[in-house]
C-alpha cells in the first residue's frame, strides 16, 4: 500500500474551485514529481497533506491517507501528531522559513524534544549529526547561529537537515529550489536526493520544472487548474507524455529537448483544450 | 553600532532634552501673568513687603540670572525652595514620585495583561465572532479618554456600586508601618497583605482607567502584527512540525509580532505617565500629577520646575529602557 494516498481531493476558496478530485500517491520510499505553473494548486495539496491549509480554503471532498490513516477524519491534535511523526516540509523559500528570533539550533531540535520527547542531549546530538550530513562547516557553530548571519544555501541546508531530523517516511519538497541562486540550486537538488535515497524517505517533489522532474523522480504528477491532467512513471513520460498539455510542457522545458532547438511556450490552443477539460469536469459535479 | 554605543548615545540625547526643557518652562512660567508674590501676600501688602519677599526668592533679578542661579543649585543637587510649602523642592517631589510610579506601573501592567490578552485570544480565534467582538470593544474603548473612564469608574464604583475606594491613595484610618513612600511595594516586603489590599483597593479605578485606553492600543496593534506574523513561512513550517495553534502563535509569532508593540508601549507609556495628572486629581490620590496641579494654581515656580523636569526625566529613562529593550529581543539589532 502506498505511504500517502490523496483519494478524489476537492477544495474551494468560496466558491471557487481550486482542486478538482486530485487524486494521487506517493509509495514508500518513492519520488513523485508534482508539476504544474504558478497557480495549478501544487503547494495547496502539499498543504492540505501537512494540515496548513489557509482559513480561507475549504476542503469539500475527498480522503487523504497517510500510512494508512485518514488525517482528514482525525482530530485536530490527533492529526498533527500523526503528521509531525511521519511527515515534514522542506519549504520554498529558506529565507522566510526559519524564526528570525531563534537561533537555528532550537529550531531543529525543539520539535523532538516537545513533541516526540527525546532528551535534550539527544536532539542535540542529531542535530549535529544531520548538520553535519548536510555538509555545513563547523555545525556546532552554526546551531548558534542567527538565521540572519547565515546565507541562503546555507539555511536551505538547515531546513533539509531539519525536515530530516524526526526520520519521517514522506517529505513534501514545495519548490525547494526556486528561491535560491542558480549555482546553489544544483547542489541543493543533489542534496535533497542524496538525503532521500539514505533515509529511504518517500518524496512529493513539487515543481514546475520537467528538467528536475528527470533527474529527481520517478514518477509525476501533472497538475492544471488543480486537474490531474496526468500520472505516470517518469520514463513513458519523456518519451511520449500522453497529454496534449504535458507534451507542450515538455516542449517548453530547456535541456530535455534538444539544446539548439527553439522553445515553444504553451500553445493558446492547449490551453483552451485544458480549460474546456476543466469546465467539463465542473459540470459533472453536483452543485456544492 | 555596539550596545554601549547606543547607551551613550542616549544619555547624551537624554541629557540635552532635559536642559532643553528646563529652559523652556523656566522661561515660560515667568512669562506668563499671576505673580506667586502677590499670591502669598494680603491684598493692599506695600512695595516693601513685596520686594523683600521677591528677593528672597531670587525673584528679583532678571530670568537669565536666576536661570543661572538655579541651574548651579540643580547641579548641586538643590532644586530650590517650595514658594507655598517652605520645603525643598527635592524633598517634596521624592515624596511624591513614589505614588505616581506605582500607579503607572499598575496601569502599565494592567494595560499589557488586558491588551495582551485580547490581542492573543483574537488570533486565536480570528475569523471567528469573538474577533470580531475584541475589535468592537477594541474601539469602543479607543474612543474614550482617559480621564472619562475616570468620571465613568466614580459614578459606577463611588456611586451606583461601591466596591472600590474612588478617592486617596490608601484609608486614612490605618497605620502605615512603612520608611518609603512605595507603599504598595513595601506592604508586599513587609507581609502586610491588609494594607496592600487597601492599596489595590484605592488604585485600581484610577490605574484602569490609565490602562484602557493603552490597553486597547496594544490589543489592536499586536493582533494586527500577529495576523500578518501568523501567515510567515516559518509559522506554518512548525504548524507542521506537530506544534498546536496556541504553541505556535506563542513561541513562534509573538516574540517577532511582538517588538513594534514593544515600542508603541515606550511611547504610550509616557502619555499614561501624563495622563496622571488629572487622573490623581479626580481620583484625589496624592501623587506627583495632583502636586503639579497645585503648584501651578498657586504658582508657585520653583515646584513647577522641579515637577516639569521630573516628568521630564521619567520619560526619557522610560524612552531608554524601551530601546534597550527593543535591542535586547531583536537579535539583528544586537549585533549588527
Ligand atoms: N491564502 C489563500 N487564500 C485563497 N486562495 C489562495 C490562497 N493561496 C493560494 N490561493 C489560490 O489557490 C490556487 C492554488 O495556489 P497554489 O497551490 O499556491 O499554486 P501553486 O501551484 O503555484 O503552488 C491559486 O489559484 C491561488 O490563487
Ligand atoms: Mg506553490
Amino acid at each position: 500500500m502506498s505511504f500517502l494516498t490523496i483519494e478524489n481531493l476537492s477544495a474551494h476558496v468560496g466558491p471557487s474551485p481550486i482542486l478538482r478530485d486530485v487524486s494521487l500517491s506517493v509509495e514508500a520510499g518513492e519520488v513523485r514529481g508534482l508539476v504544474g505553473e504558478s497557480g495549478a494548486g501544487k503547494s495547496m495539496i502539499g498543504k492540505a497533506v501537512l494540515g496548513t491549509l489557509p482559513l480561507a480554503v475549504q476542503v469539500t471532498s475527498g480522503r487523504i491517507l497517510l500510512d494508512g490513516e485518514d488525517l482528514l477524519a482525525m482530530r485536530p491534535r490527533d492529526r498533527r501528531r500523526v503528521i509531525g511523526a511521519k511527515a515534514a516540509l522542506i519549504p520554498q523559500d529558506p529565507l522566510t522559513a526559519l524564526n528570525p528570533s531563534r537561533r537555528v539550533g532550537p529550531q531543529i531540535t525543539n520539535r523532538l524534544v516537545d513533541i516526540l520527547g527525546w532528551t535534550r542531549q539527544d536532539a542535540q546530538m542529531r542535530a549535529l549529526e544531520l548538520l553535519h550530513e548536510v555538509s555545513i562547516p563547523e555545525p556546532e557553530r552554526v546551531m548558534r547561529a542567527y538565521p540572519h548571519e547565515l546565507s541562503g544555501g546555507m539555511r536551505q541546508r538547515i531546513l533539509i537537515a531539519s525536515a530530516f531530523a524526526a526520520e519521517p517516511r514522506l517529505i513534501i519538497a514545495d519548490e525547494p529550489t526556486t528561491a535560491l541562486d542558480v549555482t546553489v540550486q544544483k547542489q541543493i537538488l543533489k542534496l535533497i536526493r542524496q538525503m532521500q535515497q539514505r533515509h529511504g524517505t518517500a518524496l512529493l517533489f513539487v515543481t514546475h520544472d520537467l528538467g528536475v522532474v528527470s533527474k529527481v523522480c520517478q514518477s509525476l504528477t501533472v497538475l492544471f487548474g488543480g486537474l490531474v491532467l496526468e500520472d505516470t512513471r517518469v520514463e513513458p513520460f519523456f518519451a511520449h507524455p500522453s497529454h496534449p498539455y504535458s507534451a507542450a510542457l515538455l516542449a517548453a522545458t530547456p535541456k530535455y529537448t534538444d539544446p539548439d532547438a527553439s522553445l515553444t511556450p504553451v500553445p493558446d490552443a492547449v490551453i483552451e483544450g485544458v480549460q474546456a477539460e476543466i469546465a467539463a469536469h465542473d459540470r459533472m459535479q453536483p452543485h456544492v | 553600532m555596539t550596545l554601549l554605543r547606543r547607551i551613550l548615545l542616549r544619555l547624551l540625547t537624554m541629557a540635552i532634552t532635559l536642559i532643553g526643557v528646563a529652559i523652556i518652562v523656566f522661561f515660560v512660567i515667568r512669562v506668563v501673568p499671576g505673580n506667586p508674590i502677590a499670591m502669598m501676600l494680603p491684598p493692599g501688602a506695600g512695595e516693601e513687603d513685596i520686594a523683600r519677599l521677591k528677593a528672597l526668592y531670587g525673584l528679583d533679578k532678571t530670568i537669565p540670572e536666576q536661570f543661572v542661579i538655579w541651574l548651579n543649585g540643580v547641579l548641586h543637587g538643590d532644586f530650590g525652595t517650595s514658594i507655598t510649602s517652605r520645603q525643598p523642592v527635592l524633598k517634596l517631589v521624592l515624596s511624591r514620585l513614589p505614588a505616581t510610579l506605582e500607579l503607572s506601573i499598575m496601569a502599565l501592567v494592567i494595560a499589557v495583561i488586558l491588551g495582551g490578552t485580547l490581542a492573543l485570544t483574537g488570533t486565536r480565534r480570528r475569523g471567528t465572532r469573538t474577533e470580531g467582538t475584541i475589535d468592537i470593544v477594541n474601539g469602543m474603548a479607543l474612543s474614550v479618554p482617559d480621564f472619562l473612564w475616570g468620571l465613568v469608574f466614580i459614578l459606577l464604583f463611588g456611586v451606583l456600586w461601591p466596591v472600590f475606594h474612588i478617592s486617596g491613595r490608601v484609608s486614612p484610618a490605618l497605620d502605615l508601618p512603612f520608611v518609603t513612600n512605595f507603599y504598595l511595594f513595601e506592604s508586599v516586603l513587609r507581609l502586610r497583605f491588609d494594607i496592600w489590599a487597601d492599596l489595590v483597593s484605592h488604585m485600581f479605578m484610577p490605574a484602569l482607567a490609565l490602562a484602557i485606553p493603552l490597553a486597547a492600543i496594544i490589543s489592536q496593534l499586536l493582533k494586527q502584527s500577529l495576523k500578518e506574523t501568523m501567515h510567515l513561512d516559518y509559522v506554518t513550517l512548525s504548524r507542521t512540525k506537530g506544534y498546536g495553534e496556541n504553541h505556535v502563535i506563542t513561541h513562534e509569532a509573538l516574540p517577532n509580532a511582538v517588538l513594534p508593540t514593544l515600542t508603541l508601549i515606550g511611547v504610550q507609556f509616557t502619555f499614561l505617565i501624563g495622563g496622571t495628572v488629572i487622573i490623581e486629581r479626580l481620583f484625589s490620590y496624592e501623587g506627583l500629577g495632583n502636586m503639579a496641579i497645585d503648584a501651578v494654581i498657586n504658582r508657585d515656580l520653583p515646584l513647577i520646575q522641579g515637577i516639569v523636569i521630573l516628568f521630564a526625566l521619567i520619560f526619557t529613562v522610560v524612552n531608554l529602557v524601551v530601546d534597550l529593550t527593543y535591542a535586547a529581543l531583536n537579535p539583528r539589532l544586537r549585533n549588527g
